[in-house]
């Protein structure tokens, strides 16, 4: 299907979803559209005992109105409901074989649907995984894109960080043994269905607040609206001319539905359905909407240093050489020693050598050499060259500083002073000193170096832009943490850090007043995700992290926070400038409304009375005034369908610049708008002959 | 619009505004550790004492506003009593029968509440003794109450993850004993000295010029006024109030009592602002509020004067007095109206439709326009509330109010605070014009007619207590619904601003960031002005076009009411 189709396929769900919501136990749940609803049956009741067109037209467009804020609803659950029928159709019928012995290979072929927690599942190339778990033997590529979208399979192996395995994704290549981890209902696609479907039914904090405002608003209206016929008739009195007002059922709920907050009331729920779609369509899935909300309010990130800021390895950057040796020739020796060598370090020494200086090395040891990995003890690893027989003719190594050293002067070798310098240097920096010799010689330096993820740094100015201040997290010694600090610039680091002393932090900053989200991936991090007030977990992550956070970052990319903030942001400031629009624009309908309904009172010889003046818009005819502003306020809320979906755009800065633009567009804005508008619709309703 | 009238404007304006700071930086001082006045300490100790106060144990909101509501239910039975049995018992030279039941009612809530809205004439109804006894210490009772509402919200502000509020006794005898009093007494002497009555004696009888016998009534006059206009209370004790010789006898007592109508009111703002360590904030709220006071001021005399100028007379002199002149009688209007005292030195129902229209908007924005004592801040809190919600929303936060967050509990109470005066002023407004026998109280017809029965809501609802006149009050029905109304919006915004400020007491207070908008500053300024005056319009402008403005065309084209 391609996206033309798609979305034409949602509108048309929509207009059906508008009408089946005309039922009264849908429209009760959202009080102000009630109004309205109530309002529309009551005009129409008016319309069928009166016949004139007027209140035809009205009741015409009451319905309209209610049937707007419908479709804006309908609208924004399409877009989910699709998105959830695909991920079902990732789920059904899927068949598991369950070890049926621990330890044992016998198997035996389930439904999925019957796994109970802790079963245990064989997977090969081809199946899908049956439900979530941990992987407890092998490893393999697994294709989520059911899941994430993302077409590129990733590694799943037993132990560490990468252990998670989600069902209704696919298994590549190789056989893993997988432990079901969820019971049978509580799966993630099963939650990301139900986060789907429901969106519109938890409200968020805000949201009931904001709630409160609306209806307890409407309620004024409602009493200024309908105590507006004593003071009315007193005039008509008081002036003795009876019926010069135009004070008619119609007309009343005409004014009523124009002052209510209809625009925020009729788009309220699409605008939090739309926010938590758009967090879908950025690969979050957010396992609650108050964690989306309070994503906005975040001023403090607290970030994993490995995997999040850094690549996750130390790499080798430079090559440092001793007095007398050229730089090449460190770069051979080095990357001999580095030859055999599977470390990322190790590989990341050969990578340097190759671009440095074209070396190529061999794939493995070459000939007549061996490999000496790197143990514990020596704490070095390297080559040894051998003759014919075997016996060592020269002797590669590569280690820490002090075990060089130890190396070379058993040797009777001397370590040179600018070498110590050099290395003392380094370590100062942040990085990590790696000594080359080669027999009793120390030929120079490596120098290893967390990498900066690229780009890291603007996306952390970004934040910082936004009023987050990011807080690294690590295990590293205070001066290596400082130096990477420095270099990703984040604002803060935490230094040998242990899962309590991240635990501690977090409750320090929250005991401060701030609100905290950290983005984790390890087991370790689960109870500090907890504990944040937002807390993200990577999708590569274990299941304990995934578990504990209240937001899963699919693409598992740290910096996606941005966007989380973003959204978070962009909801409220969608419901606060509607919000606002819906009362400035209720000034320019009492311009309209109020002098069609009171012009002609105290009105004497055939002159318009005192208030007519009022008409500033100069509209045609008292009826044809209070159906533009009827017809305004029920297209405002279709033309605004767009920006509840997609949010006000957000620009990072301070809350200054973000309400001045804010207040100009919608509090303005809304106050000029429905002038003009109104104006328009009379002008076209005389132009194509509608009089009243 | 003589020139000596533009600087005494001017000279008022800059004494009150020149003077509000120190009094407030007094106030504040009062409420903290080192109190600036210290040989009444003793005094207070020794109140405690009697009474058995523990001025040190804290109150949680809910132990609070049972405190309040327990002090005025007593006012409101004493001062009840004390009318009915005014003819049993001394000080009554005039031998004043006692007071019927449901004026005695009307009179006794519109003291209790701080409105004095008068539905009788003092010289005539009340004794020496009721006057004393039951409205002057009313007038006392009732600025420290809501001083001492303002206390607690300030504190629930400030205070983090904690109930407590403070003790409403000790702020109530702190309030009258180091601000009220002290002023009053010198304020007293000072009116004493200006002419203004003070005696027991009975009235006295002369006989005229014009060979006829002329009752001069007497009374302890200059106390009461003293605390009437410091009290933001506005009840004369004389029924044509600061228009009376004996009330406001000189252009001297006339600018002090301008003054000190204004005075705390002006003051207390700094003092919040103090109080929650917050001066800006503080400043922003005065900058405001003095805003609309000076534009409402402005169009109010202009709009008198150029009535006269096109009704073709010098000045519209029909209900004021010759001594106090057209400025000082629309700069008292605008005043009274904008703090909620309403006393009158003219009278109200003569002036141009728009210098009313623009005395009862700042009646019905909630007196919230320095408004009265105490009240006239945490009134105003309210719609700072409703401001920084929406603000809040659209800078993409949850909205906070001086680093505390507003949830659905908060937005629910200051909605109801928001509501209920405004509710009132609209549907009791619309019952009075519906039945005929309360519409029938109505002496002018036309617009006029409407403005007199909504500015007599709004009085009440406001808890302002000045009345438009020409509408016959003293009525079963306007005495018993407008009684209704002056309890009902007194407490009805008085328990959600103790509740808001219980709620905020419980939080911790949110950490700033540049994400955070500071309550402060022109941007904020201009936002709460918009706030309050979208909420007032939306709510009123149906009516207010119906009374005053249509009012007003009409007068343009020559037809009067």
């Amino acid at each position: 299907m391609n996206k033309t189709e798609k979305s034409s396929g949602v509108i048309r769900g929509a207009i059906a979803g508008a009408f089946v919501k005309l039922s009264p136990r849908e429209q009760i749940k959202n009080p102000v559209m009630f109004v309205v609803f109530a309002g529309a049956i009551i005009v129409s009741g008016c319309a069928a005992i009166d016949h004139s067109i007027f209140s035809f037209v009205i009741a015409v467009w009451l319905w309209f109105t209610v049937l707007f804020a419908n479709f804006a609803e309908a609208m924004a659950e399409g877009r989910g409901k699709a998105h959830a029928s695909t991920l079902r159709n990732a789920r059904t019928q899927i068949t598991a074989h369950k070890i049926l012995f621990e330890g044992g290979t016998s198997t035996v072929d389930v439904n999925a649907d019957h796994l109970e927690l802790g079963d245990i599942v064989s997977c090969t190339a081809g199946d899908i995984i049956p439900s979530d778990g941990e992987v407890i033997e092998g490893i393999a590529t697994v294709d989520e894109s059911a899941i994430t979208g993302e077409s590129a399979p990733v590694i799943r192996e037993s132990g560490g960080d990468r252990s998670a395995v989600t069902g209704g994704t696919r298994v590549i290549s190789d056989r893993i043994l997988v432990r079901i981890t969820a019971e049978r209902g509580n799966t993630f696609l099963d939650r990301m269905i139900s986060l789907i479907e429901n969106a519109k039914r938890q409200k968020t904090p805000n949201e009931i607040a904001l709630g409160i405002v609306l209806v307890t608003m409407t309620l004024l209206f409602l009493v200024v609206v309908f105590t507006l016929p004593a003071f009315g008739r007193y005039s008509e009195i008081a002036s003795n001319a009876p019926g010069s007002t135009h004070m008619t059922l119609t007309i009343l709920i005409s004014l009523l539905v124009c002052l209510i907050p209809t625009t925020i009331g009729g788009l309220l729920s699409a605008i939090g359905i739309g926010g938590i779609s758009r967090l879908l369509k950025k690969n979050v899935l957010a396992l609650s909407g108050r964690a989306v909300e309070a994503a906005g309010d975040i001023d403090i990130l607290l970030l994993d240093k490995t995997g999040t800021i850094t690549l996750g390895n130390r790499m080798a950057v430079a090559f440092i050489v001793a007095p007398g040796i050229s730089e090449q020739e460190l770069a051979e020796v080095a990357q001999a020693s580095s030859i055999a060598d599977e470390t990322p370090e190790g590989r990341s020494i050969v990578i340097l050598a190759k671009e440095k200086f074209g070396i190529r090395g061999q794939d493995g040891a070459p000939a007549h050499a061996k490999f000496i990995p790197f143990s514990a003890n020596t704490r070095m690893s390297g080559l040894d060259y051998c003759d014919s027989d075997g016996k060592a003719i020269q002797s590669i190594r590569k280690g820490a500083v002090e075990a060089i050293r130890t190396h070379i002067e058993k040797q009777n070798g001397i370590m040179s002073v600018v070498v110590q310098n050099a290395a003392d240097n380094i370590a100062r920096s942040g990085g990590t000193p790696i000594l080359v010799s080669r027999d009793n010689i120390v030929l120079g330096i490596v120098h290893l170096k967390d990498v900066v993820k690229g780009g890291i740094r603007e996306r952390f100015a970004r934040l910082r832009k936004m009023g987050i201040r990011t807080v690294m997290i690590t295990g590293d010694n205070p001066l290596t943490a400082a130096a990477i600090a420095a270099e990703a610039g984040v604002d803060d680091f935490v230094a040998e850090a242990t899962p309590e002393s991240k635990l501690a932090k977090i409750k320090e900053e929250k005991a401060l007043g701030h609100m905290v989200a950290m983005i984790g991936d390890g087991t370790n991090d689960a109870p500090a995700l907890a504990q944040a007030d937002v807390g993200v977990a990577m999708h590569t992550g274990t299941q304990a992290a995934r578990e504990a956070g209240n937001m899963v970052d699919l693409d598992s990319n740290p910096t996606k926070l941005i966007d989380i903030v973003e959204i978070g942001k962009q909801i409220l400031m969608t419901r606060g400038s509607l919000t606002t629009f819906s009362f400035a624009n209720d000034v320019a309908k009492y311009f309209a409304i109020l002098p069609a309904m009171f012009g002609t009172v105290y009105a004497v010889n055939g002159h318009k009375g005192p208030l007519a003046s009022l008409d500033i818009m100069r509209l045609h005819s008292p009826e044809s005034a209070i159906v533009s502003a009827v017809i305004f306020n029920a297209i405002i809320i279709v033309a605004l369908i767009p920006l509840a979906l997609r949010g006000v755009t957000y620009r990072p800065g301070g809350a200054m610049s973000v309400l001045r633009r804010n207040i100009l567009v919608y509090g303005i804005g809304g106050i000029v708008a429905p002038f003009i508008g109104i104006k328009l619709i009379d002008i076209l309703m005389t132009l194509v002959g509608l009089n009243f | 619009m003589g020139r000596h009238d533009v600087y005494q404007a001017i000279f008022y304006f800059a004494v009150l505004f020149g003077a509000a700071p120190f009094l407030g930086r007094y106030i504040a001082g009062v409420f903290s550790d080192n109190k600036p006045v210290q040989f009444l300490e003793p005094v207070e100790t020794f109140l405690y004492k009697c009474t058995g106060i523990d001025h040190k144990s804290e109150m949680h909101w809910t132990r609070y506003l049972v405190a309040v509501l327990l002090l005025n239910l007593w006012g409101l039975i004493a001062v009840f009593a004390l009318q009915i049995f005014q003819g049993h018992l001394p000080f009554n030279p005039q031998h004043l029968k006692g007071v019927e039941p449901l004026l005695a009612f009307n009179t006794a809530a519109s003291f209790v509440t701080n409105t004095n809205w008068q539905a009788y004439s003092g010289e005539s109804t009340l004794s020496y003794l009721v006057q004393m006894l039951g409205l002057t210490v009313q007038n006392f009772l009732s600025a420290a109450t809501a001083m001492g509402v303002m206390l607690a919200l300030a504190r629930g502000i400030v205070r983090r993850n904690s109930g407590a509020l403070g003790n409403f006794w000790s702020d109530i005898v702190k309030t009258t004993l180091y601000i009220l009093l002290p002023l009053s007494l010198v304020f007293a002497l000072v009116l004493v000295g200006q002419g203004v009555v003070q005696t027991f004696a009975p009235y006295h009888t002369v006989h005229t010029l014009a060979e006829t016998d002329q009752v001069i009534p007497l009374g302890p006059a200059a106390s009461q006024i003293a605390i009437k206009q410091l009290g933001t209370n506005g009840g004369g004790f004389f029924g044509v109030n600061s228009a009376h010789p004996f009330e406001n006898p000189t252009p001297l007592s006339n600018f002090l009592e301008m003054l000190a109508i204004l005075l705390i009111p002006a003051a207390q703002v700094f003092a919040f602002g103090k109080l929650i360590n917050n001066k800006k904030h503080g400043v922003a709220l005065f900058g405001v509020m003095a805003l609309v006071l000076l534009v409402g001021f402005g169009v109010a005399w202009y709009s008198e004067v150029s009535t006269a100028h096109h009704i073709g007379v010098g000045q519209l002199m029909e209900g004021k007095e010759q001594r106090i002149g057209v400025m000082n009688s629309v700069l008292w209007e605008t005043v009274t109206t904008a703090a909620s005292n309403g006393s009158v030195n003219c009278m109200h129902d003569s002036m141009s439709p728009i210098t009313i229209l623009v005395g009862m908007f700042n009646i019905m924005l909630g007196e919230v326009i320095f408004g009265g004592v105490g009240c006239g801040v945490y009134g105003m809190i309210l719609f700072v509330l409703l401001t920084v919600f929406l603000v809040g929303l659209m800078v993409g936060r949850t909205p906070e109010y001086l680093g505390k967050k507003l949830e659905a509990r908060e937005i629910r109470w200051m909605m109801a605070g928001l509501l209920i005066p405004n509710l009132s002023i609209l549907i009791g407004a619309a019952i009075a014009l519906t039945i005929p026998s309360a519409a029938a109280s109505i002496l002018n017809p036309g617009p006029h007619g409407l403005s007199e029965v909504a500015y007599a809501f709004s009085s009440a609802a406001g808890n302002n207590g000045s009345a438009l006149a020409g509408l016959n009050v003293n009525t079963p029905f306007y005495n018993v619904t407008l009684a209704i109304v002056m309890l009902l919006c007194r407490f009805g915004v008085l328990i959600p601003v103790l509740a808001i400020a219980g709620s905020l007491a419980r939080k911790n207070a949110v950490a700033e960031s540049d994400g955070t908008f500071h309550a402060d500053g022109m941007m904020f300024g201009a936002i709460l002005l918009f706030s309050i005056l979208i909420v007032g319009a939306l709510t009123f402008v149906p009516m207010l076009l119906l009374g005053p403005v249509s009012e007003h065309f009409l007068m343009l084209s020559g037809r009067l009411f």
